[in-house]
């Protein structure tokens, strides 16, 4: 059967991980590779790493990061944040990374998803889509962090950027995200039951029982997490314990 | 001491690096190389291949590759295809009709069902066939990583090496003599994947040795 899979993210700012990452055993905790092989070791089955580097000049960084990961770690991974053109994304997958994600980017110009999966492959192009909850019901695509709405419906833009060739969607409730109040379940079940690619979770998970949540009633196929691991409230393969033991499929 | 000097095929499309960087971790001589001569001399030959099954085969055959790798699928070399380098080996694939594949194994690559969500991403298990050499020694259950919509339904089912199940039970590995295809990625498949590659590593120096 195929496993759900448990994804630890690391936002990386100028080719260092930020976002207080601390757990003991590590030398350098804001040091990618180095935790990469950790997060490896422990059982992640995928790694994703956002770029959050605001400066252009440090955007190589980025690209350097992702060939030392490539060679220490072999397991896949993700590259979202700044990726904005197929040029982008080539040179991302040519320096290691398995995916590539889009998020502003698609929004901005939906075609980028089109171009990336025709040159790559559906399955190396992911669409992140950050989504806000409507007052009047539904969910809105927001993008800058929750900042600025786009008056996208979040339901009938993941049916488009799956029809331009998205092969994963990799959806962030921005109601939950950095709330430790567990994933939004409905907003998961709702893009669920309108595209047929796979969809990795995100936002919110503050203990094991939202990952749990995410997997049983979200029927999420990805379960991102940052904080939980991050400070090492819970290692990956006490996630992976904990989900086995509630019958969840995992690669132990 | 370096190992045996392994080609791993070139042809422009996507990450082809990994499985270089993953048979290097295992001291093969691995290199990437696009020039038909280095695949015509090399002890070994790896075709990688992600993305669409006609794209990956346009780009081979554009790149003038498409020789060189069916000498090295036929005349005796350790060979091993991953992911569409495994499905190329087919005589073609519903993915994209109009392009013929390298016709090296017969049979044809075709669709997942519908009633699972595609492409198949992530890690399901591997029931390996008994005797297999690419699947001896893996740890047990096989946890390998998967990222695929289509996948091949060999003719002759005695070349499957391994099968797995998503929608169907499909031929998630096959081996016919030196030719080695695995439909997941060894590369990223962790401990159990690099395991894998060293059975190929190992196959590539006993025939050396011989």
């Amino acid at each position: 059967m195929l496993a759900v899979r448990v994804i630890p993210c690391l936002d990386v700012d100028a080719g260092r991980v930020v976002k207080g990452v601390n757990f003991l055993g590590i030398r350098d905790a804001g040091d990618p590779v180095e935790l990469a092989i950790r997060y490896d070791a422990e059982g992640a089955d995928e790694l994703v790493f956002l770029d959050i580097t605001a400066s252009s000049d440090a955007r190589d960084t980025m690209v350097h990061v992702v060939e030392q990961v490539a060679e220490q770690v072999f397991i896949p991974f993700t590259v979202g944040g700044g990726v904005r053109t197929v040029e982008d994304a080539r040179r991302m997958l040519r320096a290691g990374a398995d995916k590539v994600s889009f998020n502003t980017a698609a929004v901005n110009d939906p075609e980028v998803v089109r171009a990336g999966a025709q040159e790559y492959g559906a399955q190396c192009i992911v669409v992140a889509i950050d989504a806000r909850r409507r007052t009047e019901g539904g969910w809105e695509v927001v993008t800058h962090g929750g900042r600025t709405p786009t008056g996208l419906d979040a339901i009938a833009w993941a049916e488009r950027v799956c029809a331009l060739g998205a092969g994963e969607i990799l959806l962030t409730s921005m109601d939950r995200d950095g709330t430790r109040a567990g994933y939004d379940i409905a907003l998961l079940q709702a893009i669920g039951e309108a595209v047929d690619v796979p969809i990795i979770a995100s936002g919110g998970v503050g203990t094991l029982e939202h990952l749990y949540d995410g997997a049983a009633a979200g029927g999420a196929s990805g379960l991102l997490a940052a904080s939980i691991f991050h400070f090492g409230q819970h290692t990956v393969h006490e996630a992976k314990t904990f989900l086995a033991e509630r019958r969840v499929v995992v690669r132990p | 001491m370096t190992g045996p000097r392994i080609a791993v095929v070139d042809y422009g499309i996507g990450n082809l690096r990994s499985a270089e960087k993953a048979l290097q971790h295992l001291n093969a001589d691995a290199a990437l190389t696009s020039d038909p001569r280095a695949i015509e001399s090399a002890d070994a030959v790896v075709l990688p291949g992600v993305g669409a099954f006609g794209a990956c085969m346009q780009a081979l055959r554009s790149a003038g590759l498409e020789g060189a790798t069916k000498a090295a699928a036929t005349d005796g070399r350790p060979f091993l295809g991953i992911c569409i380098g495994m499905q190329m080996l087919f005589a073609g694939s519903d993915e994209s009709p109009e392009v013929a594949g390298l016709g090296i194994i017969a049979g044809r690559v075709t669709l997942l069902p519908r009633t699972v969500r595609l492409p198949q991403m992530g890690w399901n298990t591997l029931d390996v066939v008994a005797g297999s050499r690419l699947g001896a020694d893996l740890p047990e259950p096989t946890w390998l990583y998967f990222v695929h919509s289509y996948a091949p339904e060999p003719d002759d089912q005695s070349v499957v090496a391994g099968w797995c199940d998503y929608g169907r039970r499909f031929a998630a590995a096959v081996e016919r003599g030196p030719v080695w295809a695995t439909q997941f990625h060894p590369e990223k498949s962790g401990a159990a994947g690099l395991r894998m590659l060293s059975n190929f590593v190992g196959a590539v120096d006993s025939r050396l040795t011989v």
